[in-house]
């Protein structure tokens, strides 16, 4: 017969919290690695529209971006209050968009060049007038592949 | 008892420090989350002309104040969906074996020369202008969708997303783009967007 050997003692260890540091840093490792920082300072509004059949874009190796919008409250004495293209940290013209994607797209590894997405960050209030500038700008150095982004729109409700 | 040295370091406050760190993190950071509607632009070279017929058209003009007029009629944005999906899935000709549409005299003869024709103002808002957008993108893929079921019994978009997916090996990647191909083929996105005209 075998006996179990009652183990009732009264007065339980205390819960080890020795571990919980390393349950912590891992929390922190996770986030700083799927995390960035958010390092563009964004001088324009960017509010984005919102769609449905969106696609993701995984491959941030080859993505060069231009954000177009309402300028900031601080720069509306410059720059007015129509929307105005932002490449990188400043504003710029239509006719600097080609320089600077092909600019962009020299910097990148030799493979990667034809893929290339230009993502339009586009403010929802920018008229469609400069858009298509810029589209057309875009052709014109044949970066072809571009991206709306957008904001994903929960599950329609109606 | 009492008076043994406690020889451990005190480690409960290595927990607060790490979660000042955690909070540090999350609240400076975001999580990038870019996604958005892919389109392929037209060459600037492309100058060729080809004869399209009328019924082969839909013509969809936004205007300023985000108005549809589609095939020359005021159309409320939510019935732009099901206008699109009739109007590729019309078959007219006969020659589309795998359309089930109504077979209309004045509606497209086949998928793969039908045309969606985007023009807009040049005020037109983007907000209205990727609300459009989208709403073809959604006529699209419910058709890819439908035809990726018959074929190979998933949805297309579906497909896509494990096409996408890092996680997915290369031999199984080359059997998704095989297959996106194949349903791409079947209804080809022709979206023509001619220079916007001005009033």
């Amino acid at each position: 017969m075998i006996r179990f050997k009652a183990r009732s003692s009264a007065s339980l260890p205390p819960v080890s919290t020795a571990s919980l540091p390393d349950i912590v840093f891992m929390l922190l490792f996770f986030f700083m690695t799927v995390t960035t920082i958010q390092e563009k300072d964004l001088k324009v509004l960017n509010q984005l529209p919102d769609a449905t059949e969106i696609k993701k874009l995984e491959k941030k190796d080859r993505l060069i971006y231009i954000h177009i919008g309402p300028p900031e409250q601080q720069y509306r004495s410059v720059y007015g209050t129509e929307p105005q293209i932002q490449l990188d940290d400043s504003f710029a013209r239509v006719s600097d968009i080609g320089p600077y994607v092909l600019q962009k797209r020299e910097a990148l590894p030799a493979e990667l060049r034809s893929l290339v997405t230009v993502v339009l960050k586009v403010d929802e209030k920018a008229g469609m007038g400069l858009i298509n500038d810029v589209k057309q700008e875009l052709r014109k150095v044949n970066a072809l592949k571009i991206n709306y982004a957008t904001i994903e729109k929960a599950a329609q409700g109606d | 008892m009492r008076n043994r040295a406690n020889t451990e370091v005190n480690a409960g406050s290595m927990a607060d420090i790490a979660f000042l760190l955690l909070i540090f993190f999350l609240v400076t950071t975001t999580i990038e989350t870019d996604a958005g509607i892919d389109r392929l632009l037209p060459r600037i070279d492309d100058t060729s002309t080809i004869v399209v017929r009328q019924r082969n058209i839909l013509t969809v003009n936004i205007n300023n104040s985000g108005a549809l007029l589609v095939e020359e009629e005021l159309l409320p944005l939510e019935e732009l969906k099901d206008v699109v999906i009739a109007f590729l899935d019309n078959g007219g000709d006969g020659s589309c074996d795998y359309c089930k549409g109504n077979r209309e005299e004045t509606s497209s003869d086949n998928p793969n020369i039908a045309i969606v024709s985007l023009r807009s103002d040049r005020q037109t808002a983007y907000a209205d202008y990727i609300a459009v957008q989208n709403e073809i993108t959604a006529g699209y893929n419910t058709l890819r969708n439908r035809e990726a079921q018959r074929l190979f019994g998933s949805d297309y978009t579906a497909l896509e997303q494990d096409y996408l997916n890092p996680q997915t090996g290369p031999l199984q990647k080359e059997q998704l783009k095989a297959q996106i191909l194949q349903i791409q083929e079947l209804f080809p996105l022709n979206l023509s967007e001619a220079e916007t005209a001005s009033e």
